[in-house]
């Protein structure tokens, strides 16, 4: 389990060890959701990701 | 044998469609459609496979990727045209209806003025949907003509014009559940009732609609195969739904979801899938 910060309320997300670049992780004190963009090591890179456009769905 | 897994959110499904390609031996890899960028007199990205499975969750970046990826070359699972038909209910809902699949009253308003006609005509409760998109976002069960009048005020204050264009469904009677059918090519992969969670009407999963496996009989089987054709097959989800007057088909969905299914069948749903999909390139 990897660590990184939410850039929203700063509290520590949890990144599972199997995670994989593309993969979507949120914060669980706010719920800020995340997109993995990059792993190395012990240290994950993460972008805010998008928000649900109105042409998302089935 | 090489696969193209492309995405936009990379969800549970993208993730175990490349574990199960791996598992049959099939190289696959995950593409992040944020990341490509296309010449379109020139061509080229790379290699993207031997043939591309679309997962993009976004109607519109879906179809454009397809597209051009056609334009290259790529076989593509689903093919352009089966996108459109499916991503916009309009067409959807014409390929049913000429194909003879039973399928809900529908009427199509190009304005505000409209719609109000249409909704009297089809007789309230109606459904008022989104043309693309939703997961149930923007559906709504309108019960009278003042609920109606809202909503459309509602959506006229957005700025994308599709939404000042109305889809209005007649409102099926049916139990608190509707169909699921994941269909591969002629195959039905799985089928489950989804059943609507404690005081929602809707019963799409993304909204905590819950799924339980069963076999359809051979009239619904033979239904969910003739709506998975007529929009041109493929990998698709097919909903219906049990009217009083039998089963009518209500959505063909071109990247379905299958997590909930796959929670209530005891085989992969991802397995038939990439089998499916290997089998189109051939």
């Amino acid at each position: 389990m990897m660590n990184s910060k939410c850039a929203e309320c700063d509290a520590g997300v949890a990144i599972p060890s199997d995670a994989i670049v593309g993969e979507i992780v949120s914060c669980k004190e706010c719920g800020a959701e995340y997109e993995v963009t990059e792993l190395n090591g012990d240290m994950a890179m993460l972008k805010p990701a998008e928000q649900v456009e109105e042409d998302w769905g089935e | 044998m090489r696969l193209g897994i492309t995405f936009d959110r990379l969800r549970w499904e993208e993730k175990a469609l490349k574990e199960e390609a791996e598992s049959l031996g099939v190289r696959a890899e995950l593409l992040d459609a944020k990341g490509l960028s296309f010449d379109l007199l020139k061509g080229g990205n790379g290699d993207l496979g031997d043939v591309v499975l679309q997962r993009c969750i976004s109607h519109y970046r879906s179809l454009f990727l397809t597209r051009m990826l056609e334009a290259e070359g790529y076989t593509v699972v689903n093919p352009y045209e089966v996108a459109e038909t499916c991503g916009n209910k309009m067409a959807t809902t014409i390929a049913l209806a000429k194909a003879g699949v039973p399928t809900p009253r529908t009427m199509v308003a190009l304005s505000s003025e409209s719609a109000e006609k249409a909704a009297e005509e089809l007789g309230y409760p109606v459904v008022l949907k989104p043309f693309t998109g939703s997961w149930g976002r923007m559906v709504s069960v309108v019960r009278d003509r003042a609920t109606l009048q809202a909503m459309v005020e509602l959506r006229e204050e957005l700025p994308s014009p599709i939404d000042h264009m109305f889809y209005i469904q007649e409102c099926i009677e049916r139990p608190p559940r509707d169909i699921r059918a994941v269909v591969a090519g002629d195959q039905v992969v799985a089928c489950v009732h989804r059943y609507a969670p404690e005081g929602e009407w809707r019963t799409n999963v993304a909204r905590g609609g819950t799924s339980k496996v069963f076999t359809p009989e051979a009239g619904l089987k033979e239904i969910i195969l003739k709506a998975a054709a007529c929009v041109g097959g493929g990998v698709l989800g097919v909903d219906a739904m049990e009217s009083p007057k039998g089963y009518v088909v209500h959505e063909v969905n071109n990247t379905v979801e299958f997590k909930g299914a796959q929670s209530a069948v005891d085989w992969s749903i991802p397995k038939k899938v990439i089998e499916y999909v290997m089998e189109a390139k051939r």
